[in-house]
């Protein structure tokens, strides 16, 4: 690594950039001499000022939920966020199945504790229900890199805004239909495309069908099938070493409820419920049925409090950094260097093929990286890029 | 297969949803500090001052370290830079500081030049970041920002007005990064010369037009403590670190004979509010003006110039792509022609080695006839002296054979005389040749 000691005047630097090791997270600073402080400076008071900003700013997240019909996905989420975002939709009662997979989304500010969050949720109802399914995940796969695109067109004009909404999918939680087997050829074919271009977090829907060996057992198989076809769902071991090494890991270590960790509960086994009734003389969300209530944010009855937790109260960010760091940074490699392929989704510009020409990286300081979890099915392949 | 068809509920846009409960995510302001503690943090200064104001002083004392270096001399030929990074930690808040000094600033005795290398290395540090950006793939992320963030200009305390060469060269700066000017070594001055100074410093630099930073007034929690600090610029500081006594603590101190003056006292100078302005308070906002500010202008006044342009947002990609594809033709162009070059030189190199090498064959050949000839030369001759050798050898026989002849003749005619004639003749055998 380059000295930072400049001697002579006016020569600009040229920091000799690595390819950054997997381990460390700077790997491109300077040499840098540690120095003892013998008193107090005020440093940490940077901390407050970045509150201070975040809370004026407001915090926006993008959260997409894929899963057949029936399996309570607008209940899911408005018990997620205690509110009704969502009117759950009641199928058979005079609303046609939809023909063609169409994504719903809706917008909304919630604020807690004078924290503002805009929140996007975007369904997907549709999805799994016809009698050929084949290719229903293209759709939402559009959608999806639909969004980086703004996000990328936004990004790389010349006149930039100072503040980039953001519209990119952070989140896909994925409802899993409670058959107690395996997961179906449609999950496995959807999970595998999706696991590449955004954070997917599986959920067992309507876990109350189940009982708790039977969610074991299913849940074992389905991780052992996630496992075989090689689908990285979130929280993704493969980036722990590169972003966020000690952070993540300690969260996912020190779980409060049990000494089991996250990635060893994924897919939780999930119950949605927006309906209050008194037990015990609390009034909890559950669901009531003739042979008991069964009450949504108790871990004994369901895993939804670890899903909330997760998504929430101490992932959220994570899964934003996730989504810009990683999954944003492939699509523009993949835009930059191969725009000829036509992508997916309306509005976009029809662009004309790129010469045959080596995609050598562009500019004269192009150093390879470490191979990210990258690539994504084009239209007719599987192919990674 | 089917449009898709992304039915945005509009009127409902961001419409505010009452909580029935407790969600959680007031936790995310400690989400985002505990992601940003873990990545740390990055500050960059820029000290701009002539020799000997006492830079390096002031750094160690806001820092309440010693930074190691030691004082320039006068006679420097030009303005350099000087840049050392340094890892602060303060409780669980890591931070890499990077002090830049220019050294030999003000020394000249033509100081026409002394800006230009402090705004190099400014653009140079924007160059660095924007060639990250605007690579294929990048590290964002992890990339050292080492753009500066606050340029510390420290102003001589004589007591009149500005000189010149400050006036130039912050006008040069204020463009391009935050530029925040200081009396050094303010006690010189004494109170009532200092609100004219700082008075005459204000409407000089309000009247050629520079643009100092301003501490941000939007945010109600600090703007009151901005808006009187705004009031105070430009700030008098002392630094020092040497330390006293006095009542029970100890405090950072200048000894002179007539008194001693308190570095941390407000009455004496401005450092306190210097300390709580730019690192307790503003520290985020500079960083932010940097990058959203003077590096969005560097960005778009250098992109400008490459050639993109904003006009159309839908060939956005095109021309991005398009300026990426011909840069890159370019750059393969330039390869080829310098590999042609290089093999036509190598070419040419081959050719005149051969014709050396054939020269020096030729050469050879003909020293080598040379030789042969000499030598052919050489054995004639000897062939000549030898058969001339062998001639007289012949003749002496044949006189030998004739004497003897002789001889035996005579030795039957009479004894003597002929002896006598054959011992004139044996002792000398040569004078036969009569």
């Amino acid at each position: 690594m380059k000295k930072r000691q400049k001697k002579n005047g006016g020569s600009p630097m040229d920091p000799l950039r690595q390819s950054p090791s997997r381990s460390s997270s700077r790997a491109s600073s300077p040499r840098t001499l540690p120095c003892e402080m013998l008193g107090y400076v005020g440093i940490e008071a940077v901390l407050d000022q970045l509150k201070i900003k975040a809370m004026k700013m407001g915090f926006e997240f993008n959260i997409m939920v894929v899963g057949q019909s029936g399996l309570g996905k607008s209940t899911m989420v408005n018990t997620l966020f205690k509110s009704k975002m969502w009117k759950s939709t009641m199928p058979g009662l005079g609303v046609p199945t939809p023909q063609t997979l169409q994504l719903q989304s809706v917008t909304h500010v919630i604020e807690e504790s004078g924290v503002k969050l805009k929140l996007t949720v975007t369904d997907t109802p549709g999805f799994g229900d016809q009698i050929n399914n084949d290719k229903c995940w293209d759709p939402i796969l559009g959608y999806i890199n639909e969004q980086y695109e703004h996000y990328l067109q936004e990004e790389i004009l010349i006149t930039r805004q100072r503040h980039i909404p953001d519209t990119r999918v952070h989140c896909c939680v994925y409802f899993v239909p409670p058959t107690g087997h395996w997961l179906r050829p449609l999950d496995i074919e959807f999970l595998q495309r999706l696991c590449r271009t955004v954070n997917v977090v599986p959920v067992i829907a309507r876990a109350d069908s189940l009982t708790i060996e039977e969610r074991e057992a299913f849940r074992h198989r389905i991780q052992e099938n996630l496992k075989t076809h090689g689908i990285e769902v979130y929280p993704q071991k493969c980036f722990d070493e590169d972003i966020n090494d000690k952070i993540l890991n300690s969260k996912i270590r020190d779980f409060e409820y049990s000494s089991l960790c996250y990635t060893e509960r994924i897919p939780f086994a999930v119950v949605g419920a927006d309906r209050e009734h008194i037990v015990n003389g609390r009034c909890v969300l559950g669901r009531k049925t003739k042979w008991g209530i069964i009450e949504v944010e108790n871990m004994a009855h369901c895993e939804f409090p670890l899903l909330r937790d997760l998504l929430i109260r101490s992932h959220l960010q994570d899964l934003k950094d996730i989504t810009h760091n990683v999954h944003y940074e492939n699509y523009r490699i993949f835009r930059l260097n191969e725009s000829h392929v036509l992508p997916r989704g309306p509005g976009w510009v029809n662009l004309a093929p790129a010469p045959a020409s080596v995609p050598a990286p562009a500019g004269p300081q192009a150093n390879p990286s470490p191979p990210k979890v990258g690539g994504w099915a084009k239209d007719n392949s599987d192919e990674e890029c | 297969m089917a449009a898709t068809d992304i039915a945005r509920q509009a009127g409902e846009g961001c419409r505010t949803v009452p909580l029935a409960g407790h969600v959680g995510f007031d936790s995310l302001p400690d989400q985002l500090v505990n992601q940003s503690i873990s990545q740390g943090f990055c500050f960059n200064i820029l000290c701009v001052g002539e020799t000997g104001l006492g830079k390096s002083t002031l750094m160690d004392t806001l820092f309440n370290t010693k930074f190691e270096g030691e004082p320039a001399t006068h006679t420097q030929p030009g303005v350099q830079l000087q840049s050392n990074t340094y890892d602060l930690q303060e409780s669980n808040v890591g931070l890499k500081l990077t002090i830049v000094s220019t050294v030999g600033f003000g020394d000249q005795i033509n100081k026409e030049d002394s800006y230009r290398p402090i705004v190099e290395f400014i653009d140079a540090q924007f160059e660095a970041y924007l060639q990250e950006e605007l690579k294929i793939r990048r590290l964002l992320h992890n990339y050292h920002d080492s753009r500066i963030h606050a340029c510390l200009y420290f102003i001589a305390p004589t007591g009149h007005s500005l000189k010149s060469l400050d006036l130039v060269t912050m006008k040069k700066l204020d463009s391009k990064v935050n530029v925040i000017p200081i009396i050094a070594k303010s006690d010189a001055i004494s109170k009532s010369e200092l609100t004219k100074f700082k008075i005459k410093i204000t409407s000089e630099l309000v009247s050629n037009g520079v643009q100092i930073y301003q501490f941000p007034m939007d945010d109600e929690a600090v703007a009151e403590v901005n808006g009187t600090m705004n009031a105070h610029l430009p700030f008098a500081v002392i630094g020092s670190t040497e330390e006293l006594k006095i009542g029970n603590k100890m405090v950072k101190v200048r000894q002179y004979p007539w008194g001693t003056v308190q570095v941390e006292n407000e009455a004496h100078c401005d450092f306190v509010k210097l300390r709580e302005m730019l690192i307790r308070v503003n520290m985020e906002d500079l960083r932010e003006q940097t990058h959203s500010r003077h590096y969005e202008l560097y960005r778009r006044c250098k992109l400008e110039e490459m050639g993109f342009k904003d006009t159309d947002p839908d060939s956005k990609p095109f021309s991005l792509q398009e300026t990426y594809e011909a840069k890159r033709n370019e750059f393969l162009g330039e390869l080829q022609k310098k590999e042609e070059e290089m093999r036509q030189m190598f070419v040419q190199r081959v050719k005149e080695k051969e014709a050396e090498l054939k020269e020096a064959e030729k050469e050879l050949h003909e020293k080598f006839d040379r030789l042969k000839k000499l030598h052919q030369d050489e054995k004639k001759k000897l062939e000549d002296k030898k058969k001339s050798l062998d001639d007289e050898v012949n003749a002496f026989k044949q006189r030998k054979t004739a004497a003897e002849l002789l001889q035996s003749q005579g030795s039957q005619a009479g004894g003597s005389q002929t002896l006598k004639r054959d011992k004139e003749k044996k002792n000398n055998p040569w004078l036969c040749t009569e």
